[in-house]
């Protein structure tokens, strides 16, 4: 990989090896997949109060509203039972879907962290408010990472806003792996003291690797 | 972990600190967010000018947690926003 360099005006532009572009885009799609949300509401009505779109009971057809065009809008219903919407449906019709829980994943629950520490009222309130829109903004973030990253490697060039997307999807992909890791503050001796044979031991290289791509990311932004 | 310092120190800053701010944003600190992204990121949005940002990153580091702004609770939640999407590990609190 080339490190991360200035370009005239406020872009960067680095290059990155094809076993190097795999390896990260592969990182930044497990992390997509990790954001996703199995309850959320379609997309378009985040915390809205969307009317349920299957049909009434009275026969009353469900109006041919601009749901349908906006991409999987209806796909969060169970497919296998057409007409039946499960209670997580439900919630995401009438907009509750936010939940107030933190996720139990601690590589999740760290991407998105509580907001009050000791109000667990509060922070459930916050998050309700909040953590679609989060999740959203991290994948965001991540897919800008897959639509300027080449497949087999070669050369990156970035906006200002682009390489602001990039460190934040970075970052993201460094937590969850960290948090996978158990990585502390003496992540060099953890890792010195893995066997060379041991999995984890290539995983700390990956987090160690990623740390340089995102250092030198920021250096070419100061 | 288990020393952070128990008195609040408001940041210095050239805004005045009014009474009437309640409410604190406060950035803990994590082994995994680079020190230089950190400062970066406090710059970012804080538009914090550099001495400022990387003092605070320090507090984070040897401190267990700096309070990076203050104000309105609105305020404060929008900053938590923000800096959980860059991935900081960042909380509300009351001034109290």
């Amino acid at each position: 990989m080339d490190a991360f360099r200035r370009t005239s005006g406020r872009g960067v532009r680095a290059r990155f090896d094809a076993p190097e572009a795999v390896l990260l885009r592969s990182l930044i799609e497990q992390v997509v997949d990790l954001l996703t949300d199995p309850d959320a509401p379609p997309p378009g009505t985040p915390g809205t109060r969307a009317a349920p779109e299957t049909p009434g009971p009275s026969g009353t057809p469900a109006p041919p509203g601009p749901a349908g065009a906006i991409g999987p809008a209806g796909e969060s219903l169970d497919p296998g039972t057409p007409g039946v919407p499960t209670v997580a449906d439900l919630e995401a019709m009438l907009g509750m879907s936010g939940t107030a829980q933190a996720p139990e994943d601690p590589a999740l629950a760290r991407l998105l962290p509580d907001a009050y520490r000791d109000d667990p009222d509060a922070a459930g309130e916050f998050r309700r408010f909040t953590e679609q829109s989060l999740r959203s903004a991290k994948q965001e973030s991540a897919r800008i990472v897959l639509d300027t990253l080449p497949a087999d490697g070669g050369p990156v060039k970035l906006s200002g806003e682009q390489a602001q997307s990039w460190l934040r999807a970075l970052n993201d992909v460094r937590l969850a792996l960290g948090v996978r890791l158990g990585v502390t503050e003496e992540f060099e001796e953890q890792w010195q003291e893995l066997d060379p044979v041991d999995p984890r031991s290539a995983a700390f290289e990956v987090y160690a690797w990623l740390g340089g791509v995102q250092e030198s990311l920021v250096q070419a932004l100061t | 972990m288990s020393v952070a310092p128990s008195e609040v120190e408001l940041p210095e800053s050239g805004e005045r600190t009014k009474p009437d701010k309640p409410w604190l944003t406060i950035v803990w600190n994590d082994p995994i967010n680079l020190m230089d992204y950190v400062t970066y990121v406090f710059q970012t949005v804080f538009n914090y000018p550099k001495p400022k940002a990387t003092k605070l990153m320090l507090d984070v580091h040897h401190k267990g947690k700096a309070v990076v702004a203050a104000g309105a609770r609105e305020s404060m939640e929008h900053n938590v926003e923000v800096l959980h999407g860059y991935g900081l590990w960042a909380t509300v609190s009351s001034d109290s």
